[in-house]
């Protein structure tokens, strides 16, 4: 009884004070910020939101004991348990970075109302209208546009050198699930790669899994077979990229630079830079600010960039053209899914198709962060549906 | 005659240890597993194995809500345990608990889903529990069945049943994913919490362990006083002499198995309804392996079991604060882990068998030495 009556002060005190540093912010030194993490540093996909956390500690001054990270939670209740113990520890907030981590997570921040839960690439938080409960994303598609057009250089090479035929100009995408956020992803690289070699044409294969280098290896070996003179990736191990050096074919990939996997053929990687916003969300905090519902943001704001082209394997005149690029997107005088560029089913996209095409555009992930283009568009293939 | 050395070492066989030495066996065992510990800590890391030591206790113990979540874990792994605890002691080796769990988990949440909100709560726990179990109990019966008439081998059979069960979940959560293309169900009834476990005592894990605990004094009493506990041993012991003795052996083995597949199911009604109120192919999580550790590390005493299940999950919680403290991750947790398997699993050794020094140099003896 004793106990209950003492644990029920301290909760009371936590409230108390919860509540006075929401209308004053919170001093740097006494921030705590949690993170559940999907895996560790051996994976890209973590090691690259790992990076982003150090980033946003280094520019608010936080010291490293200030982090509280659980590491390789799988997308059950563990995340539950993990959000709970987080919050229990006196975080301020808390980030996620598994799509399925959503629903544990907001079932914790019902219980923890003054503490925010940030969720990376969610859905539910727009239409949820939940106080505490945010998510975020960035533009990523832009740094597969980028990356696209890296692509594209190259098979304009190939096709100069007589390796290929026009005709030849087929792409290989390795994807994970069959869902928006890999769709939306493939569609913009392939625009990106069309924007420069026209002849383009694309074959995507799913393995259904997020991170299996077995199955990112064999299915690129298979679009290699099918004829696929380059491959690019939506999943997180270096599976792809290792098949592509052993076969001698072009590959661009995802998260984290591939150079030391396929040293003659990775060109670039798309990547995403997760400091911007965990610098924006925990900046909020201290200020006692609030979050915003979604949040995504691209080149303009540092959150979106390629990795370090492979000067041993880019076609000519690539830096010069992707920085041309790089330039038009953060101006916003490019738009990656522009309609004029594509077709589905033959016919152009209008704003009678969808409520998201306006101003002869598709306004990927404006209203909310999560991507949600889903269409196939004309020159791809999906070999795999689930 | 002849005349052989005798070496240095005698290993003679004990024949009963008296509780007191065996308890002081053990004790020294996990002393020096963690002392053991400790100094491959301090080798591979240069921590302090004392701070690494209390971390794992406030990672497992150190708050009410810890407390708690590993109290739960123990709970549906003691269960597990419990369930292929009468299959192994009639030596039917049992490899495939995980998959009865998965489709126990399945059939609970087949039930919830299609009846949460449709039908009164008492009768959405009755169907979800006794569906659960039928779902287990046909599972386990299977490889049972084919054991009993045709002598298959129960392992690779209960094994393969293993992945069976993992590819209907994988089939039916294309019908139940939420949302669409996520592959994963997700929480479900989030909002309205139908099918979910209500609390105990205030306790949001009380019923999962008033289940189990219930179940722990039964199957002791089950093993140890009843005509069929009795009969599993003798079929554990000999099939032959059971026959001999005129016990159905088929009929054993059948029984046994249902009921094994049974609790097994019904741990899947407690994962899904009264913990993650999901179900995925991890549902399981390696459980049903690790379960049968427990089993055999208690020999078979269901209240030995809770010991061991409370240790190994202790261990698993303890090592996820360790990851987050001092960024050690949960390999190195398992490296410990098995430093401590280690230790106690070799002092069984001890228990068993005297160790004796040379008493003489030369002595004469049979010529069977050889052999």
């Amino acid at each position: 009884m004793k106990k209950l009556v003492s644990l029920a002060l301290v909760l009371m005190l936590c409230l108390l004070s919860v509540g006075a540093m929401a209308e004053g912010g919170v001093p740097v030194e006494e921030l705590k910020v949690g993170f559940i993490f999907i895996g560790d540093e051996n994976e890209g996909y973590t090691a690259n939101h790992y990076n982003g956390a150090k980033e946003m500690a280094a520019a608010l001054g936080l010291s490293e004991s200030q982090l509280l990270i659980k590491w390789v939670v799988p997308e059950n209740e563990e995340c539950e348990d993990a959000a709970y113990d987080l919050a229990d520890q006196g975080c301020q907030i808390i980030f996620g970075n598994s799509f399925g981590f959503e629903s544990y997570m907001i079932n914790v921040a019902k219980e923890y109302p003054d503490v925010e839960f940030c969720h990376a690439t969610g859905t539910q938080a727009s239409t949820l209208g939940m106080a505490n409960f945010h998510n975020f994303f960035t533009s990523v598609y832009e740094s597969r546009y980028v990356s696209g057009v890296v692509a594209g250089m190259k098979l304009n090479e190939m096709i100069a050198n007589g390796v290929i035929t026009e005709d030849q100009a087929k792409i290989g995408y390795v994807g994970a699930f069959p869902y928006e956020e890999v769709k939306s992803g493939y569609t913009a690289f392939f625009l990106g790669a069309r924007s420069v070699c026209p002849s383009a044409t694309m074959d995507v294969k799913y393995t259904n899994s997020w991170a299996s280098f077995d199955l990112e290896k064999e299915a690129a070996e298979a679009l290699i077979a099918g004829g696929c003179v380059l491959i690019s990736q939506h999943a997180d191990t270096t599976g792809a990229p290792t098949a592509c050096e052993e076969a001698g074919v072009p590959v661009v990939g995802y998260n984290v630079s591939m150079i030391a996997t396929a040293p003659t053929q990775a060109l670039t990687s798309a990547a995403v830079n997760w400091g911007p916003y965990y610098t924006y969300a925990v900046q909020c905090i201290v200020d006692g600010t609030e979050i915003v519902t979604d949040w995504c943001h691209g080149y303009a704001d540092g959150a979106n960039q390629i990795t370090e082209l492979n000067e041993a394997a880019v076609a000519e005149g690539t830096a010069e053209k992707v920085a041309e690029v790089e330039a038009a997107l953060a101006d916003g005088s490019l738009h990656v899914f522009d309609c004029s560029t594509f077709t589905v089913g033959g016919a152009t996209l209008t704003e009678a198709d969808s409520e998201y095409i306006s101003d002869g555009y598709f306004h990927e992930s404006e209203v909310r962060s999560a991507p949600y283009f889903g269409y196939v568009i004309d020159g791809i293939t999906e070999l795999t549906a689930q | 005659m002849n005349t052989a050395r005798e070496p240095l070492f005698h290993i003679v066989k004990r024949d009963g240890v008296p509780f007191p030495k065996a308890l002081a066996i053990r004790t020294v065992a996990v002393l020096l597993s963690l002392v053991a510990c400790a100094g491959v800590i301090f080798a591979l890391t240069g921590m302090n194995p004392l701070e690494v030591y209390s971390a794992y206790l406030s990672g497992a113990v150190g708050t009410n809500r810890r407390l708690w979540m590993t109290i739960r874990d123990s709970a549906t792994l003691l269960l597990i345990a419990l369930a292929i605890t009468p299959a192994f002691k009639m030596r039917f080796w049992n490899i495939g608990a995980e998959g009865q769990v998965l489709v126990g988990g399945l059939a609970t949440a087949a039930v919830m889903i299609y009846g949460g909100g449709a039908m009164p709560t008492w009768l959405l726990f009755t169907l979800m529990a006794v569906c659960s179990m039928l779902a287990g109990m046909v599972w386990g019966l299977i490889p049972a069945a084919f054991k009993a008439r045709y002598n298959t081998n129960e392992t690779l059979f209960t094994l393969m049943l293993n992945y069976v069960g993992m590819q209907l979940v994988t089939f039916s959560i294309v019908f139940w994913e939420n949302p669409a293309g996520s592959n994963t169900v997700g929480v479900i009834h989030q909002a309205t919490e139908y099918g979910w476990f209500p609390d105990l005592f205030g306790q949001k894990y009380g019923l999962n362990v008033l289940i189990v605990l219930s179940i722990t004094v039964l199957m002791f009493v089950y093993l140890r006083y009843s005509k069929h506990g009795y009969e599993i041993a003798v079929v554990g012991e000999s099939e032959n002499t059971a026959r001999y003795a005129g016990i159905n052996v088929g009929k054993i083995i059948l029984r046994t198995m249902a009921l094994s597949g049974a609790l097994c199911g019904l741990a899947g009604f407690i994962i899904v309804s009264g913990c993650s109120h999901t179900i995925s192919t991890s549902t399981a999580g390696g459980r049903g392996f690790t379960a049968i550790i427990v089993s055999w590390l208690s020999k078979f005493n269901p209240f030995t079991m809770i010991l061991v299940s409370f240790f190994l999950v202790f261990m698993e919680k303890g090592a996820i604060q360790i990851a987050s403290q001092f960024n050690l991750n949960e390999n190195a947790s398992d490296v410990l882990t098995g430093i401590i398997l280690f230790f106690i699993l070799g002092c069984e050794f001890f228990i068993n068998y005297e160790v004796s020094l040379r008493r003489h140099g030369r002595k004469e003896i049979k010529g069977w030495a050889r052999s």
